[in-house]
């Protein structure tokens, strides 16, 4: 029996039961996203709270369009307006969101942990949509989805991760989740932004900086956004990164024939990928926006659906001890 | 929760023919079957809708479009059950839209299934007609809904079950009328 899952806080604690559970559940959303009239009322009269305390605007509209397309409404509470620009604290701020009811709770936060924190302070699923640099579990569950979909398994393949893996919270759940699954993962960049202990992080992964040794044999290439708001210092010129990095066309020869190219986006075209790959068959791009929705659908299906868990009202719980 | 088994309502053999008799009145009462499809409600009126589709195959030579239908999303007691049920795909390769269905299911009872499986086909296009096709009509209607092709009417009461078994699902075949004794 699956064990029940009750946030999704990071790839790390899951069983390769519950990831397979959660694609497979996808696998009828995905089918939904081709229907002419995508609205469901599953989730009426849900409100999930969408809290983004880091600017976003796919995985915001993603899963603002998962909540819509079940029937369940959604709170927007956005970095650029929000009150922790005016000092609140990530606690009051999501206790004040609590105590307007919603049924589940979204959050993107720039420091590593924080949806943990909150998950454990309040009474409502919460699902993270990025911390830091430490995870960001539903890119890396629909990039296992695309993957199962376009190659017919998860499981054996030879996986390349590319450019600058120390920042990306994409490659830490990335790697996570694919070393559950046997797979063996290179992670290739320059030196300083490939750090040796990643390689912790599953048990067949090796690090390379060499870009051509490491598409040798790829069966799948993750592309990753050069993140220079993470970085402190420009640490590497543009020009020296595409002349050592970028995934041309002639590069990707070098991997299998059939290797599919993904990127968790936004894209920088020119830098880390060439138009014409980010373009061209192998790319699987697009399809990981659609099956972005699906995943994000399945899993505020299975968390914020059910029965109301009780939560004590805050006003309520206060009125009591005053008894 | 423990159950009884009271009488056998159906024998495989009874299947066999009330199933043919279904397929016939389809038939008959569809004023051919041009644009007629249809559409098994998972679980047992997809084994159930295969066969209806089979038998107008062999008797009139045509084939008849079968579809399957997942109605999990659609269900309205969601709200107040702990562990939501696992979602499965529909299997319909046609498009609804104008098209003569028949959901096909196991048991008609409350008219709650056969309710979500309408909203379900709404939301893929808008057929022309949709009709009720049902093994067993038990009674105890909480919704509006009737059947038009109807295998065998049972007279039931609320604490009793009607268990379908076939042969694709349950590796037996035949229908039971069950008890729940506490």
């Amino acid at each position: 029996m699956l064990q029940r899952l009750e946030h999704l806080l990071g790839i790390e604690n899951l069983t390769r039961e519950q990831i397979t559970f959660i694609l497979d559940q996808s696998k009828p959303f995905q089918e939904f996203q081709r229907h002419p009239l995508k609205k469901l009322a599953t989730l009426r009269g849900k409100t999930v709270a969408l809290a983004f305390f880091e600017p976003s605007t796919r995985t915001r509209i993603s899963f603002a369009t998962a909540a819509a397309r079940l029937g369940a409404d959604t709170m927007n509470l956005q970095a650029e307006s929000s009150s922790l620009k005016k000092g609140e604290s990530l606690l009051d701020t999501v206790r004040t969101l609590e105590a307007m009811r919603p049924d589940g709770i979204v959050i993107r936060h720039s420091s590593s942990g924080a949806p943990h924190f909150v998950a454990e302070r309040l009474e409502v699923p919460v699902l993270n949509a990025g911390d830091g640099t430490h995870e960001h579990p539903t890119q890396a569950l629909l990039d296992a989805l695309t993957i199962r979909d376009r190659k017919g398994k998860l499981e054996g393949w030879n996986v390349t991760i590319l450019g600058d893996i120390l920042h990306s919270r994409v490659a830490r759940s990335d790697i996570q989740l694919l070393g559950k699954f046997g797979t063996r993962i290179t992670l290739c960049g320059p030196a300083m932004w490939v750090p040796r202990e990643l390689e912790s992080l599953a048990p067949n992964i090796h690090r390379e900086t060499r870009i051509e040794r490491a598409l040798d044999d790829a069966d799948v290439i993750i592309v990753l956004r050069v993140q220079t708001e993470r970085m402190h210092e420009p640490a590497l010129a543009a020009e020296e990164f595409i002349l050592g990095y970028q995934l041309t066309a002639e590069r990707l020869r070098l991997a299998r024939p059939e290797a599919l190219v993904l990127h968790p986006g936004p894209m920088i075209r020119g830098l880390e990928i060439d138009p014409v790959v980010a373009d061209g068959t192998q790319s699987g791009v697009l399809e990981q926006v659609t099956n972005g929705l699906a995943v994000r659908m399945a899993l505020l299906y299975h968390l914020v659906g059910g029965a109301p868990v009780d939560a004590p009202h805050p006003a309520k719980e206060r009125s009591n001890a005053a008894d | 929760m423990r159950v009884v088994e009271k009488r056998q309502l159906l024998s495989a053999e009874e299947i066999g023919r009330t199933l043919q008799r279904l397929a016939h009145e389809i038939v008959e009462k569809s004023g051919g079957t041009k644009d007629l499809a249809l559409i098994g409600v998972r679980r047992r009126g997809v084994p159930l809708s295969q066969r209806l589709a089979a038998i107008i195959r062999t008797s009139s030579s045509v084939n008849v479009p079968v579809g399957t239908l997942d109605i999990t999303l659609y269900r309205d007691d969601l709200s107040t059950v702990a562990h939501q049920p696992v979602v499965q795909s529909n299997e319909i390769e046609f498009l609804v839209d104008d098209r003569d269905i028949v959901l096909v299911d196991d048991v008609l009872y409350t008219g709650r299934t056969v309710r979500a499986a309408m909203n379900g086909l709404f939301d893929l296009g808008r057929p022309r007609r949709i009709r009720l096709c049902v093994l067993i009509d038990r009674g105890h209607r909480e919704l509006p809904v009737e059947a038009t092709f109807i295998g065998s009417t049972v007279q039931t009461s609320d604490t009793e079950i009607v268990e379908v078994r076939l042969q694709e699902i349950d590796g037996e075949e035949r229908v039971m009328l069950v008890d729940r004794v506490s």
